[in-house]
């Protein structure tokens, strides 16, 4: 098939994922609990987008003809890799199905698929649509499981030639194990995150409080607050978190749905237990919000400290952890002391500082003045524990800096 | 523009049946013929109006509004408001315009019957041609680079000393067009296509010959959401709208397809005005190697094709072929054979595979030179003539035995003249094949892989064919050496021709 050809059938992907976005946008709601207003006005453009920036690149991903010593003529084509299994979490069901599919099939690879066990309708939607678009047989194909059954068949399988799996680090080490010890299939993982958020002194404080809200349902892990300013974040965070609408996800006003399983709240629950008992500060939440289903309050802790346990490990809850720090040196230093490495975020409007301190982060992604900030143009990945790729990332991938709109180096 | 032969070679007797191939819309009035400029149609401050004919009758199809420079300088400031700081044009991401310009694919899709009946109206091509080449060609041009609007990056760069250093490949800003007539909407894609990915805004004249297409994809431009002054269409004539174009103080880069005489006016120009940037796609005098160890049905087919095809009018025409001795004669014959397929006829009807030559001035030069072949000594194997008393049609028309010297061996003769020289050294021919100002494209037909990539190597032309012909593609970039034109078209490498690089240099403290 001409590459052209696999890009016009990725756009063609992309215009009835869109077409189909009201029903995909309920289903995802569903059965993951997110907000409908999300899934619909987030997720679903951003798959739609994804799949669109992969169309574009089929028949842009060029080799070079390299002048090597001797009579010889040398170039390099980018063939694909062969068969990919991809292993995709429960927390953006068609999103990381998107961010899977999209690069894998722009170049050329078949894939088989495995959906969290927690939620697998809309990929398996999505499926259909595959079909209806005209994608030959066996390219795509896509089974829910579970991941020591059917997601440790894919990892250790001697015909799989790469595997991609986005999830926990605990699995991320097992899964680089079984390549070790089957074919030695390329492996690339996206895994967790104890991600900082840096508040200095100069940050714009509505900002810097609203993102840093928001920014408690994606992967943020820890808040630095800058001394000065210590207070006031604090309190008006609470104030923040206490306006946060926990309620039915089909109702637009719902702000936060349910958490995705009985085990997710039941682990978000003894995090909030440790935090309380290791001597942080309860600001406001810390409970279960409903009498059913897996809701929990928005909750913030204050007076939080480095080797206390929710300020070390991923929580994947909406609980926030501030901790104050006074200068920059130290703080960058606190910042990158844990095993992972996914992302950061520094609120500040000082262009020197801002850039001293995302230089420093040992992160795969820093946000200036804005959180979550994800384009299918930029890449996402992370520093140590958080990602590993065996194979040498292209040029411009291990580290991206988004800026947000205060920092347009040249003006539009 | 990548051929698939199956309308060379003409169809069977009997007709085709009305279930297998795409037929021609009946055009009962053109519904464009103004000036575009922000998304309206206008008429010429001067007044005037210029007939566009159809070759293949000889008749008006219709007129057209004239512009002229102060035309242009209305087009001018449409495109730079369109894209000052604040426009529509500018604020949009990257990827809308990927949207927009996949949207204007849709649409042509959507005409494609029209368009490809107007293109033929209008230059003569034959319209099973028009449909699968050129139609199919400015489609995957458009959708190649909606794709890359939004990966078109600059770099961070690992400077000495405490600074951070990023580039960014921003617009040239309002870029100027000038495009021929002989494949007008396929240069017309060539030309908006890549500077709209880069995020410019244009100003384009098409040919005085052939503006019916171009005007009507106005409105599509227009129908599928670009916001006003983003393109401004301005059909005219060179001296005057292009002259305009070329000289013009806010047009930032010309981009001109033509002849190498009107190339170079316009890089004087464009020096003597405001420096812009400059590219130009020029004539070519293109020779093809055919050794005897290669295929030789395939050779022949792909010869003949690359010399009649568009009647000859292509800057790719494979206007020298070169024939190792050993199989000359042998080449020579089926050359004949095979030109006896070509159907000539009106240009609508789907059996017809060769048409009229675009106007009386080109017939001309075509006949003249035909006559200079006879006249010098070359030896005419087939056709050499006029088809008919008048009109505008040329036999398809081989010459043997010519020789460097002569006319035809070395002036771009843009007409279906295949004029075929033998060699024996292959060192020679590659230095017969490099005499020459011009540098566009080059063909070698051998089974031997090792001197496919030698004499590959050593040819001065922008493009080496191996064992094909015309083989064009959005993905791949197109240009000549020499006289042949200054950059690139097509390909990532266009886009460099459309941005212009900015390098961000921030200071970082030490102190901290």
């Amino acid at each position: 098939m001409d590459a052209s050809h696999r890009g016009l059938l990725l756009n063609r992907l992309a215009d009835i994922i869109e077409r189909d976005s009201v029903y995909l946008a309920e289903l995802e709601t569903l059965d993951n609990g997110k907000p409908y207003a999300v899934s619909y006005t987030v997720d679903l453009p951003n798959v739609v987008k994804c799949f669109r920036y992969y169309a574009g690149w089929a028949d842009k991903w060029e080799g070079k003809t390299i002048p090597i010593d001797g009579d010889y003529f040398c170039y390099t084509r980018h063939e694909p890799i062969g068969v990919c299994g991809q292993i995709i979490p429960w927390n953006f069901p068609l999103l990381m199905q998107a961010w899977k599919l999209g690069p894998a099939l722009a170049t050329g690879n078949t894939v088989v698929m495995k959906v969290a066990e927690q939620t697998p309708l809309t990929a398996l939607y999505v499926a259909s649509l595959i079909k209806e678009v005209g994608f030959p047989e066996g390219v795509v194909n896509i089974l829910p499981g579970m991941g020591p059954s059917a997601g440790a068949a894919i990892a250790k399988h001697m015909d799989v030639d790469k595997v991609a799996f986005t999830g926990s680090t605990e699995v991320g080490h097992l899964i680089q194990q079984a390549s070790g010890s089957s074919n030695l299939k390329k492996v690339t993982l996206e895994l967790g995150g104890k991600s900082p958020n840096i508040i200095l002194s100069d940050a714009n404080m509505d900002d810097a409080v609203e993102q840093s809200h928001f920014a408690l349902f994606f992967n943020q892990g820890r808040t630095y607050v800058q001394a000065d300013i210590y207070d006031e974040f604090v309190e008006r965070s609470v104030e923040r978190a206490k306006r946060g609408v926990v309620g039915n996800p089909f109702d637009l006003k719902t702000e936060q749905g349910p958490q995705v399983d009985q085990e997710q709240f039941n682990k978000i629950l003894g995090y909030i237990s440790s935090g309380k008992t290791e001597g942080a500060k309860l600001m406001c939440g810390g409970g279960v919000a409903a009498d059913r289903g897996y809701f929990i309050q928005p909750t913030v802790f204050g007076d939080v400290q480095d080797n206390m346990t929710i300020a070390r490990e991923e929580i994947f809850g909406p609980v926030m952890q501030i901790l104050k720090f006074k200068t920059l040196e130290e703080v960058v230093t606190r910042a990158n002391d844990t095993k992972y490495g996914l992302a950061a975020a520094v609120f500040t409007k000082d262009i020197d500082k801002a850039n001293y301190v995302s230089n420093g982060l040992r992160a795969g992604t820093v946000w200036i003045n804005c959180y979550d900030v994800f384009g299918a143009q930029a890449p996402f990945g992370g520093y140590k524990a958080s990602d590993h790729k065996n194979c040498k990332p292209p040029p411009g991938t291990t580290s991206a800096h988004s800026l947000s709109d205060i920092w347009l180096l040249s003006e539009p | 523009m990548a051929q698939n032969g199956t309308t060379e070679n003409g169809v069977a007797e009997d007709g085709p049946s009305a279930l297998t191939f795409p037929k021609p819309v009946k055009v009962q009035d053109i519904r464009h013929t103004m000036i575009f400029i922000n998304n309206e149609w206008l008429t010429s401050t001067s007044g005037r109006t210029f007939p566009t004919l159809n070759p293949a009758t000889g008749v008006k199809i219709c007129d057209v509004e004239e512009a002229d420079k102060d035309d242009v300088d209305k087009a001018v400031e449409a495109a730079k408001a369109a894209r000052q700081r604040g426009s529509p044009w500018r604020r949009m991401d990257a990827s809308s315009r990927g949207r927009l310009l996949h949207k204007l694919a849709d649409l042509m899709e959507r005409d494609r019957l029209l368009l490809a009946t107007l293109e033929t109206m209008d230059t003569g091509k034959p319209f099973l041609q028009s449909f699968f080449i050129d139609l199919d060609g400015s489609i995957k041009t458009l959708r190649y680079y909606a794709g890359w609007t939004d990966k078109i990056h600059g770099k961070s760069l690992p400077v000495d000393e405490s600074f951070v250093c990023l580039t960014k490949h921003e617009p040239v800003g309002v870029c100027g067009a000038i495009i021929p007539w002989n494949f007008p909407l396929l240069m017309f894609m060539w030309k908006i296509a890549p500077a709209l990915s880069c995020g410019n805004t244009v100003v384009i004249k098409p040919a005085e010959q052939t503006p019916l297409t171009a005007l009507h994809v106005g409105s599509l431009i227009k129908e599928a959401g670009f916001p006003p002054g983003v393109v401004n269409i301005v059909p005219g004539f060179g001296p005057t709208a292009g002259a305009a174009i070329a000289s013009h103080m806010d047009i930032d880069k010309v981009a001109f397809t033509g002849s190498t005489e009107v190339g170079q006016l316009i890089k004087e120009a464009a020096a003597k005005s405001n420096l812009k940037r400059v590219t130009l796609e020029l004539g070519g005098k293109n020779p093809c190697i055919v050794f005897a160890d290669c295929d030789l049905q395939l050779a022949v087919e792909e010869t003949q094709k690359g010399a009649f095809y568009n009647q000859g009018q292509c800057c790719t025409a494979a206007s020298r072929v070169f024939v190792e001795e050993s199989i000359h004669d042998e080449f020579v014959r089926r050359s004949i054979e095979n030109a006896k397929k070509i159907v000539i006829g009106d240009p609508l009807d789907p059996r017809t595979s060769h048409g009229p030559q675009i106007d009386r001035q080109q017939f001309d030069k075509i006949m003249d030179l035909i006559e200079s072949g006879k006249k010098e000594g070359a030896k005419l194997e087939y056709g050499g003539a006029a088809v008919g008393e008048k009109g505008l049609f040329i036999q398809p028309t081989v010459f043997s035995g010519v020789k460097d010297h002569m006319r035809i061996a070395k002036e771009e003769i843009f007409g279906p003249v295949l004029c075929i020289f033998s060699f024996k050294s292959q060192q020679k021919v590659i230095e017969r094949a490099n005499s020459s100002q011009y540098g566009l494209v080059s063909a070698v037909f051998t089974t031997n892989m090792d001197r496919a990539l030698s004499v590959s190597a050593a040819l001065e032309t922008g493009t080496v064919w191996i064992n094909c012909y015309n083989a064009l593609h959005a993905q791949t970039p197109f240009g000549g050496y020499k006289m042949s034109g200054n950059g690139r078209e097509l390909g990532e490498y266009a886009l460099a021709e459309y941005s212009e690089v900015k390098a961000v240099t921030i200071k970082l403290s030490e102190t901290l």
